[in-house]
C-alpha cells in the first residue's frame, strides 16, 4: 500500500517535469527568433534562413516539440546554437561553480536561521525577539540584488576588504555567499519562529510541563520534533534551489555558474541550453519535493498510517 | 489542626491588567475529593494552572500556594518540576491534543516514570505496561509502541490518567476530564478515577461545570463565580441546601431525580466580562435578591457553619437560619 502512495507521488512529479519543459518550450519559441538573436539583425536573410533550416526552426511547432521529446527519450538534450557543443556539457561544467556558492550558503542559512527562529520563539516579545524579527523582515523584503549592491558598496568599494566580482579565489565567494545566506536565513528564522510558536501553544506542551519535564527538555524532545514538520517544507524548497537559485547573485558578482549561463542563454534564445537548464531545475525541485514527502512520513506518524491506508 | 495537603490563599491572577482570579482560598486535605464547579471563565482551571506555574509567563500571579506548608508559588523551576507530576499531577479536558502526536505512548509514559521514580532499564517499561493495564488499555505490551492518534478519545484519557499515576502523586487535578467524551465513556472514566483514587490514596480535585458529575464523585464542593469562590460546603449539604444565590441558581437549574416535578429555573444574564467587573458583589447584577449594599463591597468568603463558607452579605441571615434549624 505504501508503494502505491509513493507511485502516485512519483507519477505526479514526472507530470510536473513534463509541464515545465513544455511551457518553457512553447514560451521560448513564441518570444523571439534565435537566428536574429545569435546572428544579429545585420545578418543577410539567406544566412538567417540557412540557420533556421539547420536548427529545424522552420518546422511547425508541434513537430519541433515531438522531435524534442523524441530526442530526450534517447537521452539527447540538444546542442547549443552558439557553439554547437552539447547543451548538457555546457550546463554540467557550470554546476560546480554554482554549488560552490549555494551549498555553503545553504549551510549558513540553516545554521543562522533555525537557531535564531527558535530563540526568538522561546523569548517571544523580548528585545532579542524583536531584533531578530526586524532583521528577518529586512532580510526578507530587501531584494537580493539590492543586498548584493549594498555589500559590494560597503566591503568592496568603501572598505576594500573583498573583491566585488569574479571567481579567482575563495575571497571572491564571500560576498555572493553572504548575499544568498542572509536572505535565506531571514526566511528560515521567520518560518521556524512561527512553527515553534504554534507548537509551544499546543496542549501537549502543557501536558509535558505538568508531568514535571524540565523546560529545556520540553523544548528539545516535545516541541522541536513537532516544529520540524512544517520547517522541512521550506528546507526542501531551499534544497530545490541549489542548482539555479543564484541567478541574480551570479549576475551581480560575475560568477560563472549555471545562473549566469541561463541569463546569457535566454538573452540569445539559445533554446537547447535554456531547456536543458530548466529541465535540470525542474528535476531538482521535484526531487527535493519527493524527499520532503518521504521525510514527512518519517517525522509525522499520523501521515505514516494515513499513507499506509491510502 | 493538621497541616492541609494543599493550601491556596488569596490567589490572584491577571492577564495584561485584567483580573481573572480575584482572591481564591482553597484547602485540600490528604485523600479528599474536592469538586470545583462554575461556568466557563470562572477561573476553575486557571486556579490550578497558576498554582502549578503552568500559566504563560505574562500572567501576573500573587498570593500563596502551599504544599504541606511549603510555598510553591514562584518556587525555582527545579523544585516545581519535582512537584508537577511527582506530588500534584494534572489531566486535561481535550485528550486528543493532550498527548504529543509524534512520540509513542511508551516514550511519554516512560518519561514521567524516569522523572519521578527510581526505576532503571527494563523496570521502567514493565511499570509503564503495568500502568496501562491498570487503566484498562487492552494488550498493553503492544499498545505501548502505538502513537496517540491510534487511540480513541476515551483511551487517550485513560493513558493520561496512567501518565498522571506514573509519578505516584498525592493529588490529581482532573480538569474537565470527561467534557470532551461521550456519555458512556464519561461514566467509565469517572469510575476509573474514583478507583485509582481509592487505590493510590490520592486527593483529587475534580474541575467540572457538570454538577451531577461533581455530586457523585466529591466529598466537598467549591462553587466559583467570576474569579472567586462564592460557596464551599460538603457535597451533600451544598446540593440539599445551597446558600449563595448563585449556587441556588445552579442547583435550581438541575432537574430533580426524585420527588415532585418542579419548574426548572435559569439564572438571568451572563457572566460579567473580567475587564468590566461590576463594583461590589460580581453576582449582584444577576441576583434576584440583590440589595443596595451589594453594590458597595465584594463580600468575603466567611464561615456560616461547620465546614461551610459563603461569600454573600445575606449569609449572616442564612447562618442564623441554619443554626435555627439545628436548634429545633
Amino acid at each position: 500500500m505504501m508503494g502505491r502512495y509513493f507511485a502516485i507521488r512519483i507519477g505526479r512529479a514526472a507530470l510536473t517535469i513534463v509541464l515545465v519543459v513544455t511551457f518553457a518550450f512553447v514560451v521560448l519559441r513564441l518570444s523571439g527568433d534565435p537566428a536574429l538573436m545569435i546572428l544579429g539583425p545585420e545578418a543577410p536573410s539567406e544566412v538567417l534562413a540557412a540557420f533556421r533550416k539547420a536548427w529545424g526552426l522552420d518546422d511547425p511547432i508541434w513537430f519541433q516539440y515531438l522531435d524534442y521529446f523524441g530526442a530526450i527519450a534517447k537521452g539527447e538534450l540538444g546542442r547549443s546554437m552558439r557553439d554547437g557543443r552539447p547543451a548538457i556539457e555546457l550546463v554540467l561544467e557550470r554546476i560546480p561553480a554554482t554549488l560552490a556558492l549555494t551549498l555553503p550558503a545553504f549551510a549558513f542559512k540553516v545554521a543562522l536561521g533555525v537557531p535564531a527562529g527558535i530563540y526568538a520563539a522561546l523569548h517571544r516579545g523580548s528585545a532579542i525577539d524583536r531584533a531578530v524579527m526586524m532583521t528577518a523582515v529586512a532580510g526578507f523584503t530587501v531584494p537580493s540584488f539590492v543586498l548584493a549592491l549594498i555589500l559590494v558598496l560597503v566591503f568592496a568599494v568603501q572598505l576594500g576588504w573583498l573583491p566585488s566580482g569574479g571567481q579567482d579565489s575563495w575571497r571572491h565567494a564571500i560576498l555572493p555567499i553572504a548575499t544568498l545566506s542572509l536572505g535565506g536565513a531571514a526566511v528560515l528564522a521567520r518560518f521556524t519562529r512561527s512553527a515553534m510558536l504554534e507548537v509551544l501553544g499546543q496542549p501537549y506542551i502543557r501536558t509535558a510541563s505538568a508531568k514535571g519535564v524540565p523546560w529545556r527538555k520540553v523544548v528539545t524532545s516535545h516541541a522541536l520534533p513537532n516544529a520540524a514538520i512544517p520547517s522541512v517544507t521550506i528546507l526542501g524548497f531551499m534544497v530545490g534551489t541549489l542548482i539555479a537559485g543564484a541567478v541574480v547573485v551570479e549576475s551581480v558578482f560575475a560568477w560563472p555558474g549555471v545562473g549566469r549561463l541561463l541569463v546569457v542563454a535566454v538573452a540569445n534564445r539559445d533554446l537547447a541550453v535554456v531547456q536543458c537548464i530548466l529541465l535540470l531545475v525542474a528535476m531538482t525541485m521535484v526531487t527535493s519535493n519527493l524527499i520532503v514527502d518521504f521525510l514527512y512520513g518519517f517525522l509525522d506518524p499520523r501521515l505514516r498510517t494515513k499513507g499506509a491506508h491510502a | 489542626m493538621v497541616t492541609p495537603l494543599v493550601s491556596i490563599q488569596d490567589l490572584r491572577v491577571a492577564f495584561g491588567g485584567v483580573s481573572v482570579l480575584r482572591g481564591v482560598d482553597i484547602t485540600l486535605q490528604q485523600g479528599e475529593a474536592l469538586g470545583l464547579v462554575g461556568e466557563s471563565g470562572s477561573g476553575k482551571s486557571v486556579t490550578w494552572l497558576a498554582a502549578l506555574g503552568l500559566l504563560p509567563r505574562h500572567a501576573q500571579i500573587s498570593g500563596s500556594v502551599r504544599l504541606e506548608g511549603r510555598e510553591i508559588l514562584g518556587a525555582p523551576a527545579a523544585e516545581l518540576d519535582h512537584v508537577r507530576g511527582g506530588r500534584i499531577a494534572m489531566i486535561f479536558q481535550d485528550p486528543a491534543s493532550a498527548l504529543n502526536p509524534v512520540l509513542t505512548i511508551r516514550r511519554q509514559l516512560c518519561e514521567a516514570l524516569a522523572l519521578h521514580r527510581d526505576l532503571q532499564g527494563n523496570a521502567v517499561k514493565a511499570e509503564a505496561r503495568r500502568l496501562l493495564d491498570l487503566v484498562g488499555i487492552p494488550d498493553a505490551g503492544r499498545r505501548l509502541e502505538a502513537y496517540p492518534h491510534e487511540f480513541s478519545g476515551g483511551q487517550v484519557q485513560r493513558i493520561m490518567i496512567a501518565m498522571a499515576l506514573a509519578g505516584n502523586p498525592d493529588v490529581l487535578i482532573a480538569d474537565e476530564p470527561t467534557t470532551a467524551l461521550d456519555a458512556t465513556i464519561q461514566a467509565q472514566i469517572l469510575e476509573l478515577l474514583s478507583t485509582v483514587r481509592r487505590e493510590f490514596g490520592m486527593a483529587m480535585v475534580l474541575i467540572s461545570h457538570d454538577l451531577g458529575v461533581v455530586a457523585e464523585n466529591c466529598d466537598r464542593v467549591a462553587v466559583m463565580y467570576a474569579g472567586r469562590i462564592v460557596e464551599e460546603a460538603p457535597a451533600n449539604q451544598l446540593f440539599a441546601d445551597p446558600v449563595h444565590p448563585y449556587a441556588q441558581g445552579l442547583i435550581g437549574a438541575l432537574p430533580p431525580l426524585d420527588g415532585p416535578r418542579r419548574r426548572l429555573t435559569a439564572i438571568p444574564g451572563t457572566v460579567p466580562d473580567p475587564a468590566k467587573m461590576p463594583e461590589g458583589c460580581a453576582f449582584a447584577p444577576r441576583c434576584a435578591l440583590a440589595a443596595e449594599p451589594c453594590g458597595h463591597a465584594a463580600p468575603t468568603l466567611a464561615p456560616i457553619a461547620n465546614d461551610r463558607s459563603v461569600a454573600c452579605i445575606r449569609a449572616e441571615a442564612s447562618r442564623r437560619a441554619l443554626l435555627g434549624i439545628a436548634a429545633e
